[in-house]
């Protein structure tokens, strides 16, 4: 278990960086999902399944329709 | 540098972890322009800080804190009490319950409280997401140079 918990623990850094490094907000968006769900793999991991479902429903879930949401309304590009 | 990684970066990689995204999300905060990328730092940031407290709940060989009725086969043995079978209102002998020992499960007080800081930093995302629509709608952009430009020589329509 305790590698499990380093390898979602360095996938969560490596999605961190991406999704705040590429310049296509909608890609940006889906990659922080992916981030919300790794870290809700991590909470069920570590005996914190309320948190863990409450990260998805709520972080995964709905903070990616909000984010998603906006993207559509302003503009896709980022300039850095 | 081998016995500094096993005796200290392995055992608590959790907190180093939980370092280095908090800063990832810190930096992007204040180094991005994009009003949408400084929000996906800010999220980052708070579950950062989750993560830290989730992490301070964890104990060796602990289980979920739930108590189970039905299945009473622990996952490790660690009391001495914990056999005292016992009798229902029928005097039937009830299966070997084992007393609920708190080693036994992790401590689920950090959890309750992020729970709601998870509430909260969904709530902050959400207005602070309509606050950056009005503004794409006042300055037509979202870049941070270019609405502080615009401020600056005042053009633009509200």
């Amino acid at each position: 278990m305790e590698h499990f918990n380093i390898v979602i623990l360095v996938l969560l850094v490596i999605t961190a960086l991406l999704a705040l490094r590429v310049k296509d907000l909608l890609s940006a968006s889906m990659i922080f999902g992916i981030y919300s769900f790794l870290i809700c793999l991590l909470w069920a991991e570590m005996g914190a399944v309320d948190v863990a479902f409450t990260e998805a429903a709520v972080g995964a879930g709905v903070s990616a329709v909000f984010l998603i949401a906006t993207v559509y309304n302003t503009k896709r590009r980022s300039s850095d | 540098m081998q016995d500094f990684i096993q005796n200290f970066v392995q055992p608590h990689f959790n907190y180093w972890a939980y370092v280095i995204v908090m800063m990832i999300g810190f930096w992007a905060l204040i180094a991005k322009r994009n009003l949408i990328k400084k929000l996906i730092g800010m999220s980052i940031f708070q579950s950062a800080i989750i993560l830290f407290y989730v992490s301070l709940g964890v104990k060796d060989g602990a289980t979920i804190p739930i108590i189970d009725h039905h299945q009473p086969a622990p996952i490790h043995e660690v009391s001495q009490e914990g056999h005292d079978a016992h009798y229902n209102s029928h005097g039937e002998e009830e299966a070997h319950h084992h007393k609920p020992v708190a080693a036994e499960f992790v401590n689920p007080l950090p959890h309750v409280l992020m729970l709601t800081a998870i509430v909260v930093g969904v709530a902050t995302l959400g207005v602070a997401l309509a606050v950056s629509q009005s503004i794409y709608k006042d300055f037509g952009t979202l870049e941070e140079h270019e609405i502080l430009e615009q401020i600056k020589t005042g053009d633009f329509h509200d």
